[in-house]
């Protein structure tokens, strides 16, 4: 029914990703996993459809299709591999959003065209290995030095790192202040020199999600690349995750119904005890119950999603969203490898992929815990608007 | 140079198509319909001709109002207007009739070169190019691999059996475009936002020139006089209690026997 809030030309583009996603990326998805990467003339085609610049407003080159068209995207794009969401998620949420909130003109017009066109990719540089949820106790620094700011630290488990070309990085500008105008937000450019990548990360998920640590050694930044104010870094790295959470609900819920669809077509024709097990009435439920907390995921995304694109502000509804969902879909790829039996733990059915891949929604943008967090502030606040 | 497809909508190639009650069409309702795949590579080239040589490029299609949608997919991924051949007249046109109507338009627009797809997908029959070419005396070329245009010639690349024929023809012509002919574009945001704007014309009976008993159900000269489903698939056979060896030994005597296919 919310069909009726999007404009129709949003929902036919959202068609024709669809169509490209069957077929240019189902086909492909085990290829995908076996190089640990997406074809090249397979990324072209995302850089044709506009897929990198959703977010941002056509003046900067993008699509401009606001939070709800990026969803309903991000929504079609899980059909295909979990590595169409790593490649542009990060050019359309947290690697452009800082400078798209809070950057000024010459830095929109100098960086955000080549994000949207994805001639360039970006990457978001918060975590630190000892401030994860915690991001304000980072320890990364930032001193002024004439014209420049001189960063030093480490930072970890960065999406796209390796292949980034624009880095947004938060660091302190002033230790006694930190989250009270003490963190201040960078861009820093591949090629810089004093900013290196560290280690690769080995991880459970797919290989086509790349994470890197990154190391700053008296890296020094040109002022004009100080995004904002000095010491406003942290309002903006939070801000810029709202949009983020509720696309990852999004990315969830596809995921949640494309495995749906396989533990309902493999119901269908696993025959056990003389009938197909979809007769029996405990696989049943498991796909009801599947269905009705799709549903449900996919209705508190769109009501979020439009929100925010009409302007309203609340965290908590991003929050909601991201816990919702991506609680959900484990738990939808938990029941889908159940129906599969044993065949759902082995590789050939792909589940097993689903059930690791989707098991970072509950740890990235901010662990369920941290979602739970600023939710309950919000009631606790009586700030909270359904 | 100007290029003009002739364009048909069909149900998506995964609807499933459920016969209607009175057995003479299909059940329309829940179904998604495309725009005929063979005819997405006609429109790819048109494109890709007009951006070559500069020109223009034009969709035409017969059907009722939501062959549209369909439409504007073209004109979204880059063809320039339609024509929209629309009339209570026209419905129930087989092939031959449809072939007029789009004659029609096409004496009147005048291109260089006519693309159709090499078939539809709902009926399959691939007349309408060939009674096209007929009805406006110009060559056809029918299921066009690769195309080269050279001043007032084409060299085009066909399917055959176990290769492929290259032929030269004068222009105008009529062509059916076949898989491999390029990799249709995906229709772009900016590419559906100036489709909105483009012109769509209408064109009714009045303006071709026809009369009523030459279109449509008056004018068809095949009447479909039903639809009927797939039969069901026979059941499996299935040995059991046997010998494995003795199985396979069945197994290949039936397989040789019954279903003929070693
Ligand atoms: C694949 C991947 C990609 C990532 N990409 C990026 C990126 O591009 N950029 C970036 O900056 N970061 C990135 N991250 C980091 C990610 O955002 C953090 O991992 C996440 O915020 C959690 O921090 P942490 O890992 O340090 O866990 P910790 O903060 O150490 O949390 C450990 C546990 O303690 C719980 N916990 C912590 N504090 C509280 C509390 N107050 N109340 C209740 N429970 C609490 C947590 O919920 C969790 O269960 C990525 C992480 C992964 C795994």
């Amino acid at each position: 029914m919310y069909k009726a809030a999007i404009p129709k030309e949003i929902l036919e583009f959202v068609d024709t990703v669809r169509k490209f996603v069957k077929k240019d990326c189902e086909p492909i998805d085990e290829l995908i996993e076996q190089q640990g990467k997406i074809p090249e003339p397979v990324v072209q085609k995302v850089r044709d459809l506009g897929l990198y610049g959703m977010t941002i407003p056509t003046e900067y080159g993008g699509l401009g299709i606001g939070a709800t068209g990026y969803c309903l995207v991000a929504k079609a794009l899980s059909w295909g591999h979990g590595a169409f969401r790593s490649l542009i998620a990060v050019n359309n949420g947290i690697g452009s959003q800082a400078i798209l909130l809070s950057g000024s003109e010459e830095q929109k017009q100098r960086f955000l065209p080549d994000l949207s066109s994805g001639k360039k990719l970006s990457c978001f540089c918060l975590t630190e290995p000892g401030a994860g949820s915690d991001a304000a106790s980072m320890t990364t620094t930032a001193v002024k030095d004439g014209k420049f700011w001189v960063v030093n630290g480490l930072k970890h488990f960065i999406t796209n790192a390796p292949i980034a070309d624009v880095f947004t990085v938060l660091a302190l500008s002033d230790k006694e202040k930190r989250t009270k105008g003490g963190i201040t937000a960078f861009i820093i450019e591949k090629g810089t020199p004093g900013l290196k990548i560290g280690q690769l990360h080995q991880h459970m998920g797919s290989k086509a999600m790349v994470q890197s640590e990154v190391i700053f050694e008296d890296c020094r930044v040109p002022e004009e690349n100080v995004i904002g104010k000095v010491g406003e870094g942290f309002r903006t790295a939070m801000k810029t995750l709202d949009i983020g959470r509720v696309t990852l609900a999004a990315s969830c819920i596809g995921y949640a119904e494309k495995l749906l669809k396989m533990g309902s077509d493999y119901a269908k024709i696993r025959v056990q005890f003389g009938k197909p097990i979809a007769d029996f009435q405990a696989i049943q439920w498991m796909l009801a119950d599947c269905a009705t907390e799709i549903y449900a995921a996919d209705c508190m995304m769109i009501d979020a999603a439009l929100r925010y694109d009409s302007g309203e502000r609340q965290s908590a509804l991003a929050s909601m969203a991201k816990l919702y969902a991506s609680e959900m879909a484990c738990k939808v790829a938990d029941r889908v490898l159940q129906i599969h039996g044993g065949m759902g733990y082995m590789v050939e059915a792909k589940v097993e992929r689903y059930y690791r891949d989707l098991r970072l929604y509950r740890i990235v943008e901010g662990t369920s815990e941290i979602q739970r967090l600023v939710i309950s502030r919000s009631v606790l606040k009586d700030e909270l608007t359904f | 140079m100007k290029v003009l497809v002739c364009m048909k909508q069909t149900p998506d190639t995964e609807a499933s198509i459920k016969i209607a009650a009175d057995g003479k069409g299909i059940e329309e309702q829940n179904i998604k319909w495309i725009m005929s795949p063979y005819d997405e590579y006609a429109v790819e080239e048109a494109i890709r001709i007009k951006e070559k040589q500069t020109g223009e490029t034009v969709v035409v299609t017969v059907g009722t109002d939501r062959v549209v949608e369909s439409m504007r997919t073209a004109l979204a991924m880059g063809i320039d207007r339609g024509v929209h051949c629309v009339d209570p007249a026209f419905l129930g046109s087989d092939a031959l009739a449809t072939a007029k109507i789009l004659a029609s338009v096409i004496k009147t627009e005048n291109p260089d070169v006519v693309l159709c797809g090499r078939q539809a997908i709902d009926l399959d029959q691939a007349q309408a190019p060939a009674y096209l070419a007929e009805i406006l005396g110009w060559p056809q070329v029918y299921s066009v691999a690769k195309l080269e245009l050279k001043g007032n010639a084409a060299v085009c690349n066909r399917r055959i059996e176990g290769g492929e024929e290259i032929v030269e023809t004068s222009l105008p012509c009529v062509m059916t475009c076949d898989k491999g002919l390029n990799e249709p574009r995906y229709a772009s945001l900016p590419g559906i936002m100036k489709a909105k704007k483009k012109e769509i014309k209408k064109w009714a009976l009045a303006q071709t020139g026809l009369a009523e008993t030459d279109v449509g159900t008056a004018g068809a000269k095949v009447k479909t006089l039903g639809y009927l489903p797939l039969p069901d698939r026979p059941p499996g056979k299935v040995f059991k209690e046997m010998e494995t060896a003795d199985m396979v030994k069945q197994v290949v005597k039936l397989l040789r026997e019954e279903a003929k296919v070693i």
